[in-house]
């Protein structure tokens, strides 16, 4: 071994052996963990014990802040900067504002629920440390890893490999920094 | 197969019936298969004859606008009275069409409908393409396309603001919205299957190319989990946004006083019917593409005879569409409303009306036939009709109603030019080119969500 140690990682071959040892690994008592699949698995949510509700926060103020801006653009345009009068309609026409206040709504909600999906996940990330290891090109392809960092309290390199090996894995590997 | 073996061509079972995936594929094969149409596979040539023919196209749509940019506008068939043409016509078809695209990848997914899978990745493609040519022709039939800035609200030294009261401006907000969402929802769904081609890839310049777009994903669980809720949302976000923005088109007519425009039934039946156009163009594209990629496992008769039904149920909220419009221009009494029926009946243009009611609600009617759903080159041809006959539709529409208003002095008849008719081949030819260069070089079926359907990718509960 070179670098300094990532952590390991153990390769399966299907779902349902990576979900079993993301529990096991979990029940074991460790924390920094990572489970990799070709597809979204929602049994691996729930083994990870994941409850990460940011995003759809973030996309409704991503809505909200789009509404007002929308509105708020109608209405300084057609009542403050440029009053026109068209056909005598009113400065202020709220139906006709609703049109262009709604498409501004979709847009940013959209664009928070992209960035703020790529933004938490940290991507885009040019390195990270698991495409070390040469069979996690397999994880785009059939394969499922559970990675198990070394920064994790319990860690310990023999018995961490000890106990991966104990759930059955295709093979298990040291992933370096 | 779960160790990779693909099926030996001689044992390979059949799809059955109603399957929305032919059996014995495993996440390996299906990988394999799906990402080597883009990475390694030989090009088909039936790929370099679409393409060039794409090519061909597009460069008559650049030589049509580079004439329309030094002449202008006049180059059209448009005049007193009809005012508004080919473009109007083209833009409305070209945006209809890119309807049903959305609908599969946005309405489907929320209805958890599993066969969308294989063709939900084309059809946005098919989406975003179609939006990007029918973005052309009001932008060049501004006339001065150099100024189109001037649609957009932003600080000026002539101190003006777009008039945030007309159908126009709400165009310019729904259809700009609309391709940006479009294409955000189409690049983020792709992100998983560029990381496949990345790491499948051999060649230096895909894998930097796919390496850029992937972005560095890696299939992380954590990842997975916010990606699901973002592909959620914004499927519940692009669900109202592709209903608003062909009801914000049928406003540019609806809010006009023509006889034949001035209609409340026009922002439903205008969204039914772009459904209706784009499921049509996705069954002309989905059924060549099968065949010369090979696709029959992916895109079983079970898609196609779905898309079938569609066709004929969207069909029939049209043909109510057409029986109400004659219906209130009857009941309103109305002498101008009567004559506008009458005219697309009776007029010099009948024949586009009864064009159009034979593509869009007699035709179609062959479709309750399982039978006739069944036979492929039917299939097509049914979807080349109801293509054409949606065009006729806006012509009608368009065209007709222009021509005679309220004031016979003031009637005039409207021809496409060459030039019309350039330019809108030239569409053509413009989306067969970005479809072909699609197809070749990014994935054109989900792989993942492929991988979620097939039955290995259950998680099996007792023994987890």
């Amino acid at each position: 071994m070179s670098g300094p140690l990532y952590g390991l990682m153990a390769e399966f071959e299907d779902p349902t052996a990576l979900v079993e040892a993301t529990r096991r690994a979990r029940e074991e008592g460790f924390t920094k963990l990572d489970a990799y699949s070709p597809y979204p698995i929602e049994a691996l949510t729930e083994a990870l014990d994941i409850h990460d509700r940011k995003l759809p926060a973030v996309v409704l103020g991503g809505g909200v802040l789009g509404g007002i801006a929308g509105y708020a653009l109608c209405y300084w345009c057609s009542v403050i900067q440029y009053p026109l009068n068209v056909g005598g309609k009113p400065f202020h026409s709220v139906p006709a504002f609703i049109v262009p206040t709604f498409e501004t709504t979709i847009l940013f909600a959209a664009f928070a629920a992209v960035l703020g999906m790529l933004g938490l996940n940290g991507l885009p990330m040019p390195y990270h440390p698991v495409f070390n290891s040469p069979r996690f090109a397999l994880a785009s392809r059939d394969r499922f890893f559970l990675c198990i960092e070394a920064k994790d309290p319990k860690f310990d390199h023999d018995e961490t490999w000890a106990f991966l090996t104990k759930l059955s894995p295709r093979v298990v590997m040291d992933v370096e920094e | 197969m779960a160790d990779g073996t693909p099926a030996p061509a001689a044992e390979k079972p059949a799809t059955p019936h109603g399957a929305i995936l032919r059996p014995g594929y495993s996440f390996t094969t299906l990988t394999d298969k799906l990402a080597s149409i883009a990475l390694s596979r030989r090009t088909p040539t039936v790929w370099f004859v679409g393409a060039a023919v794409g090519f061909a196209g597009t460069m008559m749509l650049l030589s049509t606008i580079t004439y329309l940019v030094f002449k202008g506008v006049g180059i059209f068939g448009v005049n007193v009275p009809v005012g508004w043409g080919f473009d109007i016509l083209n833009f409305v078809w070209w945006i209809g069409i890119g309807h049903a695209g959305t609908l599969i990848s946005a309405i489907l997914l929320l209805l958890r409908q599993p066969w969308r899978n294989s063709i939900n990745r084309f059809a946005e493609a098919m989406t975003i393409f179609a939006v990007s040519c029918a973005g052309l022709y009001p932008l060049l039939h501004t006339g001065r396309p150099w100024l189109d800035y001037w649609l957009v609200p932003y600080p000026n030294t002539m101190g003006m603001w777009p008039n945030f009261r007309s159908p126009l401006i709400w165009d310019v907000f729904a259809v700009s919205t609309y391709a940006t969402v479009s294409l955000l929802f189409w690049y983020v769904g792709m992100i998983p299957d560029l990381a496949t081609l990345r790491d499948r890839a051999k060649k230096l310049w895909a894998k930097i190319l796919y390496g850029a777009l992937a972005m560095g994903w890696r299939g992380s669980a954590r990842h997975w989990q916010r990606y699901e809720t973002a592909t959620l949302l914004l499927a519940g976000l692009a669900t109202p946004l592709v209903v608003s923005v062909h009801t914000v088109v049928s406003f540019d007519f609806a809010a006009g006083i023509i006889p034949g425009w001035h209609a409340t039934i026009f922002p439903p039946y205008f969204v039914a019917g772009a459904i209706y156009a784009g499921f049509a163009m996705v069954l002309t594209l989905a059924i060549p593409l099968r065949k010369i990629y090979g696709l029959e496992d992916f895109i079983t008769m079970k898609h196609l005879d779905n898309m079938a039904k569609i066709l004929l149920a969207t069909s029939l909220i049209v043909a109510y569409g057409y029986g109400v419009e004659a219906f209130m221009a009857y009941y309103s009494g109305n002498v101008y409303e009567r004559y506008m029926m009458w005219n697309r009946m009776n007029g010099p243009y009948h024949y586009m009306y009864w064009a159009l009611i034979f593509c869009n609600v007699i035709a179609p009617q062959a479709l309750w036939f399982r039978k006739f759903r069944r036979n492929i080159p039917a299939l097509f041809g049914m979807a080349m009709i109801v293509n054409v006959g949606m065009w006729l539709e806006r012509y009608v529409i368009i065209v007709v109603s222009l021509s005679r208003d309220f004031l016979p002095s003031s009637w005039g008849m409207y021809h496409g030019t060459r030039f019309d008719w350039s330019m809108f081949l030239g569409t053509i030819g413009l989306f067969i080119a970005l479809l072909f260069l699609f197809i070749r070089v990014l994935p054109m079926i989900s792989i993942f969500e492929m991988r979620a359907i097939l039955p290995e990718a259950k998680v099996r509960e007792e023994e987890a």
